[in-house]
């Protein structure tokens, strides 16, 4: 392209690659530089009282009973939550795509709705249909005549209320990632199937569910980046309890950076979390190479 | 084939799924109306017998719940901003050949992979250096510019014609006014979706108000809905009315153009 000066592509790209650097790029060197110091609420004040500790914040990461929690927890949620997702959307996906109509588009945006809505808010009310005493799911299994659930009191029960609400958000783009996949799968596919006498299953076993690979590839590894990084649900519905039982890496890093104000002992930890996002990206990409071979 | 017992099948199954997708949005909106003894009664009422406006008065006459919307309204504006910057640069990418194009565009893709929890510590004590934490410059710099956005700008802008620039450039049109009057409006499709994500995500932004804004002029909705969760814990009706607040104009929203959206994903590549 001839354009006089070769300033003027720089003048399009400059504003956002200059954000870019200030706040994606150089906070990452300066996070694995201060993960290596005691830097504090006092450090943050001068600069002169932060001294290198070496590897001793990751060394006190994994002896910490709570940030060993924090993973165990966060891994729950990723083998749990993750599967989940999947799984429902694109059984949704498959619904939704048997007809085309008004009340099928009703349908469709009924299900990406949750995904646009605020988390805090979608907490809150669950919050308000979880509540023990007063909430509107024990009433309806009492009604069953079932006996009430503790949903956020119980440490392992809590974790399972949250990857409920989770998936409930989680489906709807998703979804939408799967419908323009299928909507994609050339119709002779299944004209050809249908002449050797497929039936409906075969016809989802091999042919629909191979053509998405592609789609479910990149739901897997977006969902998983996603859930490795848990945070707003745990935050706002039980602080991370009962019992430290809902505790994710993301709220513990928090927790140690803004509520307890260690800088250095939060940035080791969320290196350690970058580090799992890292190794679950490679080892997906990896697994759907040696797939495709 | 599809049969009609099928199709009834599939539309029941939908039927019931869609209600138990929405009951959390029901309930919230009916729980809101309601005063909050009859919102903690049992067994619980489901359409509300006093019909009352109470919660959202009290929300917004002494719960600083204007002063909350309207910050989030400063943020959903320069997210626009934000927009303008990721446009630009998706055309500069797009359109331009220069020195080193390649090596930015992949730093640029890069950063996608960097989570917010990884950058929200050394964020937080940068924008302290540059005094900047507490202020609204704070809450709105860090997210401003979304890598991915760029990506999906640039995309749909290789495909349009090189001639088009090229012709106004020998007609003697500027750089930008070859942007704004030419590129713009062909973009039209990939900017509406772009916009409207835009929009829903500054609005539902929580992490960085959170983190930057100590003081209450600066909270935005979503940071002022968990505070008031964690003051008024046992007023649910209260806080049912709170999150009407902050879901209902997205609801809205995207009723209006949720086929835009729907198009979008058809156009952006993700199959």
């Amino acid at each position: 392209m001839n354009h006089k000066n070769a300033l003027t592509p720089w003048l399009f790209i400059g504003p956002a690659v200059l954000l870019l650097i200030a706040f994606s790029l150089l906070p990452i060197l300066v996070s694995l530089l201060i993960s290596f110091t005691d830097m504090n609420l006092i450090g943050l004040r001068n600069w002169d009282m932060v001294s290198f500790v070496g590897i001793e914040n990751f060394i006190a990461l994994f002896q910490d009973p709570l940030f060993r929690r924090s993973i165990f927890n966060t891994l729950v949620y990723v083998s749990i939550g993750v599967p989940l997702v999947i799984v429902c959307s694109l059984a949704v996906a498959l619904l939704l795509n048997y007809m085309t109509n008004k009340l099928f588009t009703f349908f469709r945006v009924l299900f990406y709705v949750p995904s646009i809505t605020n988390i805090v808010a979608i907490a809150v009310v669950w919050g308000f249909l979880y509540n023990m005493d007063v909430g509107l799911f024990n009433y309806v299994l009492n009604t069953l005549g079932l006996g009430s659930v503790p949903w956020l009191e119980h440490p392992f029960i809590a974790k399972i209320s949250l990857i409920i609400l989770a998936v409930w958000k989680g489906i709807g783009i998703n979804m939408l990632i799967y419908l323009a996949a299928l909507q994609s799968i050339p119709k002779s596919f299944y004209e050809a199937a249908d002449m050797d006498g497929a039936n409906k299953f075969q016809k989802l076993r091999y042919i629909t569910i191979p053509s998405l690979s592609y789609a479910t590839f990149f739901v897997t590894v977006t969902t998983l980046i996603g859930w490795l990084q848990f945070f707003e649900e745990p935050f706002v519905m039980t602080g991370g309890g009962p019992l430290d039982g809902t505790m994710s890496m993301a709220l513990f890093i928090y927790e140690s950076g803004f509520q307890y104000n260690d800088f250095g002992y939060a940035a080791a930890g969320s290196l350690v979390l970058f580090i799992f996002i890292i190794v679950a990206t490679l080892v997906q990409f990896t697994f759907n190479k040696s797939k495709e071979n | 084939m599809k049969t009609r017992l099928e199709k009834l099948f599939v539309t029941i199954v939908l039927m019931v799924g869609g209600f138990l997708v929405s009951i959390p949005f029901i309930w919230m909106i009916l729980s809101s109306f309601k005063s909050e003894r009859e919102a903690r009664t049992m067994p619980p009422t489901l359409w509300p017998q006093e019909f009352t406006f109470e919660h959202y008065i009290n929300l917004f006459q002494n719960l600083n719940f204007g002063t909350y919307f309207t910050n989030t309204l400063i943020i959903v504006i320069f997210a626009m901003l934000g927009l303008l910057f990721n446009t630009m640069a998706g055309y500069g990418f797009a359109k331009f050949k220069f020195k080193g194009k390649e090596v930015v565009f992949l730093g640029v893709l890069a950063t996608m992979m960097i989570p917010a929890q990884v950058s929200m510590i050394p964020v937080y004590l940068l924008l302290n250096q540059m005094g900047l934490t507490n202020t609204m410059a704070g809450i709105i710099l860090p997210g401003l510019i979304a890598a991915f956005n760029i990506f999906l700008i640039r995309q749909f802008m290789t495909t349009i014609p090189n001639d088009l620039i090229e012709s106004a450039r020998i007609d003697g049109a500027k750089e930008f006014r070859i942007f704004f009057q030419i590129i713009l409006p062909l973009s039209k499709p990939i900017l509406a979706v772009q916009a409207i994500l835009t929009f829903v995500g500054a609005w539902n932004s929580f992490l960085w108000p959170l983190i930057v804004a100590n003081d209450q002029a600066l909270y935005t909705l979503s940071v002022g809905l968990a505070l008031l969760q964690g003051q008024h814990s046992s007023s649910f009706a209260l806080q049912m009315a709170g999150a009407t607040v902050m879901v209902i104009p997205v609801l809205f929203l995207f009723l209006f153009v949720q086929r835009y959206i729907v198009e979008g994903f058809n156009t952006t590549g993700i199959k």
